[in-house]
């Protein structure tokens, strides 16, 4: 019998990963059910193409490429990974385009480093930022939330680009244009899939800390530095947007709850963590408001993974019994 | 060694690109498409083949001491001369490789070769040196290209394979040179063992 | 010592010696490619496809990278911005009245795939076609910031860049109308 030892971290006993994927993707459920409501067709379309691009992808490449005992593939990660890639695109995506997409973040941000474990990046976000820069103008025109259908649908400015708008032509008026905010944290706001519902990303984000599968530590230090950074911009310049927008809008919530808390991705110690968030939030704020990109979060993210291996160097948990010197 | 055997060592066993990863800038830079990976090949190997037989041909009237400044000074002043020809006889290629010419002199390959080949070899060896490193960079540089002008914008030396909607963008810029050298690497080094 | 200041001294005037030759040689030939691109520039933006000859004046600096050829059809006028890879070098032809009859892209650093479509894009038959607008009539600037012209998809920032150059050029052909006379023959 041949054993499989996942890389650290080792989570705890009783644990296993298959257990903490699966949790992951059982708290995505109300984020899926608000983006099928929003989105229909389309959604069910992106997404069930992606989780199947990703672990047909997986199986091809342990099976026919590395040739090994193909074991990995129920433990969950790429089903997980094609469910987070799906939330990351419009609902009006050519399945080819989504097929590359699942094929670049299995292959090239997964299993060319050996598998789930040693990928240095977030295999979902490769993938998103792979297709971004490769299919700019398909990637950035988003169907109207309630457009039922798939591929033909009503395309319309997402909250995010009139937030940009606003910024470039300087003008606070611009955002009158935004939905309520109350609209853009239950939903039915134009975007990816995963970016329609604010509040259904935060119930599955409390059940993933209820259910001790993540901490608080990263996507709270996350929203708190976006929202303070956010919430200064505004009081100093009207043009913008305040908090409650930034928080509410396009991939923050995701990102911060289910993207930057991956485990292989992410530091290991609690105050690691924080740092980490800190800095994704300082990022992702800056991109949005000063760099040429509407949206920020999953530069950010991929940014701050770069940087996971030196926080895990510097920030050690003291040993039990340690004395300061 | 014989003059077929140095010749065969540059192109496959210390490869530039792929073995020795030597002249990344120019690798990753220009590689763009085919033609233009080609035409920087071609013009590197220009440059390594005249600077090594010049630096072999009066590796014994330089003192030690002053080597690197000499061969620098040889080997810029073919660079600028190539650079001139270009402009002049060959202005369309000269448009896409004009901002990377003047990078050949400072190309690792030209002056590693210069140091641990042409400064202790005979002239003759030398030039089928210069001859095989820079057809190894020149194959390298082209493969690269291709694979790039192909996943990137659909086309092989501006043929269309197929259209270049489908193209992934990614691998026509820097980062995709990155993920294609990558790969190419592991590839070479499958194929070697 | 001195063995190694004759050495590299002796190398230093060879190599000196080698590069002159060879500019003498290319000197000629770069200065002919380099008017030829310039003439059938000018030529291709202000009479476009039409075949003819045109008589071109010499050229009159506005600023440092702004200059203007008058013709008897027509004025063309270089000029260049930063676009989102770097330098944008445009040619752009106008009439009298200053309607835009062409323009082309001399040097571009856009990307590939995306910005450098800004050479097709605006050209007649383009989406975003400005060929015969007049820049005093027309707001040329890309819908999103009020205009009247489609910017290129996904490549937003090199449409602006490249509607600045057309507007660069438009004003340096209206300050030169303006001191009309007050072209290089005067002084």
């Amino acid at each position: 019998m041949k054993h499989v030892i996942s890389l650290s971290p080792h989570v705890h006993s009783g644990d296993s990963v298959q257990k903490n994927m699966y949790g992951v993707c059982i708290a995505l459920v109300p984020a899926l059910i608000a983006s099928v409501w929003c989105f229909g067709l389309g959604a069910a379309v992106v997404l069930a193409t992606s989780v199947a691009a990703c672990v047909l992808c997986e199986w091809a490449i342990t099976k026919f490429i590395l040739r090994r005992e193909v074991v990995t593939i129920l433990d969950g990660s790429a089903v997980l990974t094609g469910l987070l890639l799906g939330f990351n695109l419009p609902s009006n995506l050519p399945l080819w385009i989504i097929i590359i997409g699942a094929v670049v973040a299995i292959g090239v941000g997964k299993m060319t480093f050996g598998g789930l474990g040693c990928n240095p990046f977030n295999p979902a976000l490769v993938g998103r930022v792979f297709l971004l820069i490769s299919f700019p103008v398909q990637m950035t025109t988003w169907p109207v939330a309630g457009s039922m259908g798939y591929l033909d649908c009503e395309t319309a400015a997402t909250p995010l680009a009139v937030m940009k708008y606003a910024i470039k032509s300087s003008d606070p008026g611009v955002l009158r244009q935004l939905p309520d905010s109350i609209d853009m944290l239950i939903g039915m706001t134009g975007g990816s899939l995963g970016e329609v519902s604010a509040i259904c990303l935060l119930i599955g984000c409390a059940f993933m800390i209820w259910r001790k599968i993540i901490t608080w530590h990263t996507p709270v230090s996350i929203l708190v530095t976006v929202a303070v950074l956010a919430e200064v911009m505004h009081l100093v310049n009207p043009a913008y947007a305040s908090a409650e927008y930034v928080l509410c809008s396009g991939g923050l919530m995701l990102g911060a709850c289910f993207m930057a808390t991956d485990y292989v991705t992410s530091p290991m110690t609690h105050k690691g963590q924080v740092i980490y968030g800190v800095a994704i939030g300082v990022l992702t704020v800056v991109i949005r408001f000063f760099g040429a990109y509407p949206e920020g979060m999953s530069f950010a993210i991929l940014i701050m993974n770069a940087f996971t291996p030196l926080i895990n160097t510097y920030v050690k948990p003291k040993r039990f019994g340690e004395v300061k010197k | 060694m014989s003059n077929i055997k140095v010749l065969l060592n540059g192109i496959v066993k210390e490869n530039p690109t792929f073995v020795l990863l030597l002249g990344m800038c120019p690798t990753l830079g220009t590689t763009s498409s085919a033609i233009n990976g080609m035409s920087m090949g071609l013009a590197t190997m220009a440059v390594l083949i005249c600077s090594n037989v010049v630096i072999s041909a009066i590796k014994n009237l330089i003192p030690d001491a002053v080597r690197i400044p000499s061969f620098i000074v040889v080997i810029a002043s073919f660079v600028t001369a190539l650079q001139m020809l270009m402009q002049a006889f060959v202005p369309d290629i000269y448009a896409t490789l004009g901002l990377f010419i003047p990078l050949i002199v400072v190309n690792c390959i030209i002056l590693g070769r210069a140091e641990a080949f042409a400064s202790k070899n005979g002239v003759v060896a030398s030039a089928f040196d210069g001859i095989g490193m820079g057809l190894g960079f020149t194959i390298a540089l082209t493969i690269l290209g291709a694979v790039r002008e192909l996943l990137g914008s659909g086309r092989v030396f501006n043929f269309e394979v197929y259209p270049e909607d489908y193209g992934m963008l990614m691998f026509v810029l820097a980062p995709g040179a990155f993920i294609v050298l990558g790969y190419l690497l592991a590839i070479f080094n499958k194929v070697k063992e | 010592m001195t063995n190694m200041a004759l050495v590299l001294t002796l190398i230093s005037v060879i190599a000196g010696g080698a590069l002159a030759a060879v500019n003498e040689i290319t000197k000629e030939p770069i200065k002919e490619i380099n008017q030829r691109n310039l003439n059938d520039g000018i030529k291709r933006v202000i009479l476009g496809s039409a075949e003819g000859e045109l008589a071109v004046q010499e050229p009159w600096q506005a600023d440092e990278t702004t200059f203007i050829y008058a013709t008897d059809k027509g004025t063309a006028v270089q000029t260049s911005v930063n676009g989102f890879g770097g330098e944008m070098q445009v040619l752009v032809g106008f009439d009298e009245e200053g309607t835009i009859k062409g323009y082309t892209i001399l040097k571009t650093a856009e990307t590939p795939g995306l910005g450098v479509k800004a050479d097709t894009w605006f050209q007649e038959g383009g989406k975003g076609c400005i060929i015969g607008k007049n820049p005093s009539s027309a707001n040329l600037t890309v819908s999103k910031d009020g205009g009247e012209v489609d910017a290129i998809t996904a490549s937003t920032i090199t449409s602006r860049a490249f509607l600045r150059a057309v507007q660069q050029a438009y004003d340096a052909f209206k300050g030169c109308d303006a001191n009309s006379g007050a072209s290089p023959q005067q002084h």
